[in-house]
């Protein structure tokens, strides 16, 4: 059994113009000690999703799913207290903004005890213990005073650090990481993703790492869900991925990255991911996609293989035809 | 720490030398002589006018009077009340305890209810329990204090008949004055029903006092806990799985308490102002009434000495609120230089 089963997530916000709907039905399995991705553009509803699982998302988002489950234990039916004790637990998050997400009031060490406070039965001195060597744990020089220490004296790759031995304080079976180095400088975003890797294959926890950055997920994921517009295009093992995407978005992602480009000029998709006013009919990547024919922009598909597409692309990345829709339709 | 603490009081003497200099042009830029305006409709003969003069140093140059004037403050010298022959400083400190005892109540009634109103409203914003708050604190700010405070007289003493109408207890008792708090005094002097009558004699003068400070802190609650709640390390905190009243009453207010405690401060000047107009309206013997009958008494070197007490002890306590915002705000304590 995998050890987070999630099944028709959907969360809808309400604003001004009616239901938006941030991600849409969709599924997501974690075994234990799996190191899985989840890419996409910006607002294609991967945070979301998370923070939907996690209980961190604002009275004004609608959750709903047929099954959220960790561990075997239904989390939607769970009351909110118990919920609490799950949270930080079992399950743990760290974010993007690592600067602003530790309390600027609250010493270091303050903040990494009052987790294992709340969840494990450990006394004061066994804290204290556990604190310094979490700190070591994640590469912090002179623990014992960086403990002393208050957030806005530590740098942002520190703070991420800090994050992280805070958020494993409690052994979860499973970390989330919501763009972990996004708001970091290039050199130390490579340290963190070593850190995040490393930490998981020593835990044997289960990692599951939002981000935007193909790199990131080349160098340290094992499977890869690739989101767009609140939906699932393509999940796969990431060597398959990398060497033959199935669906033109991947494919797209894919090419934009700096190390494959061919050409003077980084290709780049054009258009932006649809909003709440601007989703189009069918297919919702049909607009940006250059393989799409008129059955992309009225019928939308559904996952077959793993993938959210009406004509998959094959190894050599040209558009397959498997409903002969492109042979109706006269398109080669 | 000690660095900010330096600064901080640096800053408190261009205010103090701004302060000293107003009260000292008070009753010099007035129109009219001041002699002849203290002397009254009865008026002086000239040699009694010249003699006056050379007391009061109106003969000299103004800024060897200023000079005069600083270094007698200096020295605890706030002159003289014409009509009494006591000195300001004494007379200030017989009537600043009932001053300091409304303040403190009107103080402590207005954080003790408008702190957690504010935090309430904040985390059930939008609810009928915010609108209505934010409706009652908006009345409260509004109304002026002399009114609020005869329509309080109206119902709780004259229909009603719950409280008194003025003074600070029942002339039924009657015993020595230790702290200058008639509330604590009454009950260190042991007699039955004193300390009640103490009681409901201060309720009605310190909600009147206490109504604008209770608005404002509710307002500004409010309005710093709603920032502060959508901060991603109240997220962060609610990722930890930590229990509401923790992350509401713990990480989140501590936050808000920073700008709550600026604004705090800032009400007490607002309270000796104030103390002034609900003083006069229920004859409570402060220095707010001790200032409005020595402006009606034209005893001008009161005036000029209580408006700089007055004055440093704003100063005093803007002082303290920023030695109290440096403590709660780490990012202030762990500067050095």
């Amino acid at each position: 059994m995998a050890l987070l089963e999630i099944k028709n997530l959907t969360v809808e916000f309400s604003t001004a113009h009616g239901p938006f709907r941030a991600v849409d039905n969709i599924d997501l399995s974690v075994d234990a000690g799996e190191l899985v991705a989840i890419v996409g553009e910006s607002g294609s509803g991967k945070s979301v999703s998370m923070l939907a699982l996690m209980g961190l998302l604002p009275w004004t988002a609608k959750v709903t799913a047929d099954r959220m489950a960790l561990d075997g234990k239904e989390l939607t039916e769970m009351p909110q207290d118990q919920r609490r004790r799950i949270a930080g637990k079992d399950m743990a998050m760290i974010f993007q903004e690592p600067m602003t997400s530790l309390n600027p009031c609250f010493t270091v060490g303050f903040q990494i005890n009052e987790i294992m406070k709340r969840h494990l039965s450990l006394t004061r001195q066994e804290r204290d213990k556990r604190a310094v060597e979490l700190m070591s744990l994640v590469g912090i020089p002179s623990p014992e005073s960086r403990l002393r220490a208050f957030p806005h004296q530590l740098s942002g790759g520190m703070s991420q650090r800090v994050m992280i031995a805070m958020m494993i304080a409690c052994n979860p079976r499973l970390l989330i990481a919501d763009e972990p180095t996004t708001a970091l400088d290039v050199t130390i975003q490579a340290q963190i993703l070593e850190l995040l890797a490393s930490l998981q294959q020593d835990t044997g926890m289960a990692l599951v790492l939002i981000t935007h950055d193909m790199g990131v997920v080349a160098e340290v994921a094992q499977r890869v869900i690739v989101q767009y517009a609140g939906q699932q295009v393509e999940s796969r093992n990431v060597i398959d991925l990398f060497d033959t995407p199935k669906h033109p978005y991947t494919q797209a992602l894919l090419a934009a990255l700096p190390e494959r480009a061919t050409t003077q000029h980084l290709p780049s998709i054009p258009g932006v991911v649809p909003g709440q006013l601007d989703r189009p009919d069918g297919c919702l990547f049909n607009p940006r996609c250059q393989y799409a024919i008129q059955a992309c922009r009225h019928t939308p598909p559904g996952i077959q293989n793993g993938v959210r597409c009406h004509t998959p692309l094959n190894a050599q990345g040209h558009p397959t035809d498997p409903m002969g829709l492109r042979q109706k339709e006269g398109v080669s | 720490m000690f660095q900010y603490f330096l600064n901080k009081l640096a800053t408190t003497i261009p205010t103090f030398l701004g302060i000293s200099l107003i009260a000292f042009a008070f009753i010099r830029v007035l129109p009219g002589d001041p002699i002849m305006l203290m002397a009254g409709e009865r008026g002086v003969t000239p040699e009694r006018y010249e003699e006056l003069a050379t007391q009061f140093g109106f003969d000299r140059p103004f800024y060897i009077q200023y000079k005069d004037f600083l270094l007698n403050i200096l020295t605890g010298d706030f002159g003289q009340s014409f009509v009494t022959k006591h000195p300001v400083i004494d007379e200030f400190l017989a009537r600043f305890p009932a001053t300091l005892e409304l303040s403190l109540s009107a103080m402590f009634l207005a954080v003790l209810v408008g702190l957690p109103a504010g935090i309430v409203a904040a985390v059930k914003r939008g609810s009928w329990f915010d609108h209505t708050l934010m409706g009652i604190s908006l009345t409260g700010y509004s109304m002026p204090v002399f009114w609020l405070g005869l329509l309080l007289i109206i119902l709780f003493s004259s229909i009603l008949g719950w409280t008194p109408v003025s003074g600070r207890i029942s002339l039924l008792y009657y015993f020595d004055i230790h702290t200058g708090f008639m509330t604590i005094d009454a009950l260190m002097s042991g007699q039955k029903g004193a300390f009640a009558s103490a009681v409901s004699h201060l309720i009605l003068p310190a909600i009147t006092l206490g109504t604008i400070p209770m608005a404002v802190i509710a307002r500004q609650t409010r309005s710093a806990m709603l920032e502060v709640l959508s901060e991603d390390y109240v997220r962060t905190a609610r990722a930890k799985g930590l229990s509401t009243f923790r992350i509401i009453g713990l990480h989140a207010f501590r936050n808000a308490l920073i700008t709550v405690i600026t604004v705090i401060g800032l009400q007490i000047g607002v309270l000796l102002a104030g103390a002034i107009l609900t003083e006069t309206i229920f004859a409570w013997p402060g220095i707010g009434k001790w200032m409005v009958d020595s402006i009606f008494r034209r005893d001008y070197q009161v005036v000029q000495g209580g408006l700089i007490l007055i004055s440093s002890i704003v100063i005093l306590v803007n002082l303290t609120v920023d030695l109290l915002y440096g403590l709660i705000n780490p990012r202030i304590r762990q500067t050095r230089g």
